[in-house]
């Protein structure tokens, strides 16, 4: 019973918390939405809000690991298959507001748009291969694919992170703030992983290698 | 007049701040002018051309260039602004553009002319006739809106000046001052402000110096107290709170040029089959309206306009 062995009950408590929490984005959306509060475009501030919580919520779930090392609390590795469905979650509110509400299923539009856009090709890009993730987050699937090639698959998050960030940066007119700052937090997320693994000493056992991931 | 039914208390109804703190030198003001010229009680309540923003402008005439199109309303004009002196975000200018005090405010007129001149912006609305033109906006992010401005024709200020044979450009500079403009400190863009236009285009009936929308002056957000109107060009070509206006013999610098030559022309026609290299121009979104329609060439004003670009090829002189 204590910060760094919770038990098996306070993890339920702190998982039902944590996804309270991750709604709250989408609550207050909504309540914009009810309330008239989305401005004079609505489409468009719903479009950069889902595509915003998107990268937020990749960040944050790339955030798990480093924390995890520095606090030695191993037991936050237990909220990131949730961050990261939030992340999917988000992303696919993000793409059906463009197919729906922006685009309003113009298939030839949409097609010519992620062929010819860059921004929208790489964000398009991310989204795709963010969907085997969703698809293999579940334990059976770790199982079946086995830790090995299940972590080499997922490790396609640092890929879909980069390919967000530039999305964001890239769809900028010119005020490039935001994405920098997106940015900058995805540089050091990737830098520590890089800087850790460079001081790891090779004899380290596959195993505890995948664990610590 | 225009009958509209606007929910609550609009917010072209509330006294600004700024106006309300000022109020004793307004009437003053308005007191003195009706003195002297004699004008009737009601104009004097009306203050007689005395605008600041969301002073009531007097005399103003229908234009048979309007469209009938419905106005976007103005909540929404006031509230979704591109002005980045305010802030880079829509909403910003709106929240940040009662810092800009509209008066005293001059213009002045210079370069390739006979006469140039620095007009008091009082002097500047009683010029000409004021006349409501009802315009289609197109910014070239890909949204539209209806505006009902108020301004008259920008040739009338440019015949004053008498511009000598060299002036072939008109720049027009816009106000950067860090005191009023917080996004002044952020070098997102290179200040001040410049935009230009061909001597055919800053004459052309269409072109508007602009002061007023929805029957009152402009404003802060807006581009306060004075700026100008190009209906067939993307809205980044209307500059904003214009301190000066130069006629040149060389084309002028414009700012989003300067920020993006690939990106944003000197002529910045609204054309649906020019695409932005970022995103399409074929279709926009009408502020208010669900479902994008079709973007016109020329922002449907072809008719007027097109002639002044024949012969031209458009994919290059974006």
């Amino acid at each position: 019973m204590s910060v760094k062995s919770p038990s098996q009950t306070q993890i339920g408590w702190i998982k039902a918390a944590v996804f309270a929490a991750c709604l709250v984005p989408l609550a207050l959306l909504a309540w914009r939405g009810v309330s008239g509060g989305l401005g004079a475009n609505p489409i468009e501030y719903i479009t950069h809000a889902t595509g915003w919580w998107t990268l937020t919520f990749l960040l944050v779930t790339l955030l798990v690991t480093p924390l995890r090392r520095l606090t030695g609390l191993n037991w936050l590795l237990r909220l990131r298959r949730m961050l990261g469905l939030f992340a999917f979650f988000h992303v696919c509110l993000h793409f059906t507001t463009y197919i729906w509400l922006d685009q309003f299923f113009d298939w030839m539009g949409i097609v010519k748009d992620v062929a010819k856009r860059p921004f929208i090709t790489v964000g398009f890009t991310a989204f795709v291969l963010l969907i085997p993730l969703a698809a293999t987050s579940t334990n059976g699937m770790v199982k079946r694919l086995g830790a090995r090639r299940w972590q080499l698959l997922h490790r396609l998050v640092y890929a879909i992170a980069i390919l967000g960030v530039v999305h964001y940066w890239w769809l900028v007119k010119k005020d490039i703030t935001e994405p920098a700052i997106f940015a900058v937090l995805l540089a050091l997320l990737l830098g520590v992983r890089l800087v850790w693994r460079a001081r790891k000493p090779a004899s380290v056992a596959p195993a505890a290698r995948a664990q610590s991931a | 007049m225009l009958i509209r039914s606007k929910p609550d208390i609009p917010p072209s109804e509330i006294t600004p701040c700024d106006v309300y703190r000022r109020r004793r030198e307004f009437l003053r003001a308005a007191g003195a002018y009706g003195a002297g010229a004699g004008l009737s009680a009601a104009s004097i309540l009306t203050g007689p051309r005395i605008a600041r923003a969301g002073a009531k402008l007097a005399n103003v005439r229908k234009s048979a260039f309007s469209t009938a199109e419905e106005q976007t309303p103005l909540k929404d004009v006031t509230t979704y602004n591109n002005y980045y002196e305010f802030g880079t975000d829509k909403d910003e200018p709106a929240e940040n553009a009662h810092t800009l005090k509209t008066r005293p405010w001059t213009v002045a007129v210079e370069g390739e002319v006979a006469k140039p001149k620095v007009f008091d912006i009082d002097e500047l609305l009683k010029l000409a006739a004021l006349e409501e033109r009802v315009y289609r906006m197109r910014c070239v992010e890909g949204w539209s809106m209806v505006i009902p401005w108020v301004g008259y024709p920008l040739n009338e200020l440019i015949k004053r000046v008498e511009p000598t044979g060299k002036a072939k450009y008109v720049e027009f500079v816009t106000l950067a001052d860090p005191q009023q403009m917080p996004g002044i400190r952020m070098p997102v863009l290179k200040w001040p402000y410049t935009e230009g236009l061909r001597m055919d285009e800053a004459q052309h009936p269409l072109t508007l110096l602009c002061l007023g929308l929805y029957g009152e002056a402009l404003p802060n957000q807006n581009g306060a107290p004075v700026r100008v109107i190009i209906p067939w060009k993307y809205g980044f070509k209307n500059g904003k709170s214009i301190v000066k206006v130069r006629f040149t013999e060389r084309q002028p610098q414009t700012t989003w040029n300067i920020a993006q030559p690939r990106e944003y022309g000197f002529y910045s026609n609204v054309n649906p089959e020019v695409d932005h290299p970022r995103w399409s121009q074929a279709k926009e979104r009408r502020i208010g309206e669900f479902g994008k329609r079709p973007t016109l060439m020329f922002n449907g004003y072809a008719d007027q306009v097109a002639a002044m670009y024949a012969g031209m090829d458009l994919k290059k002189n974006y």
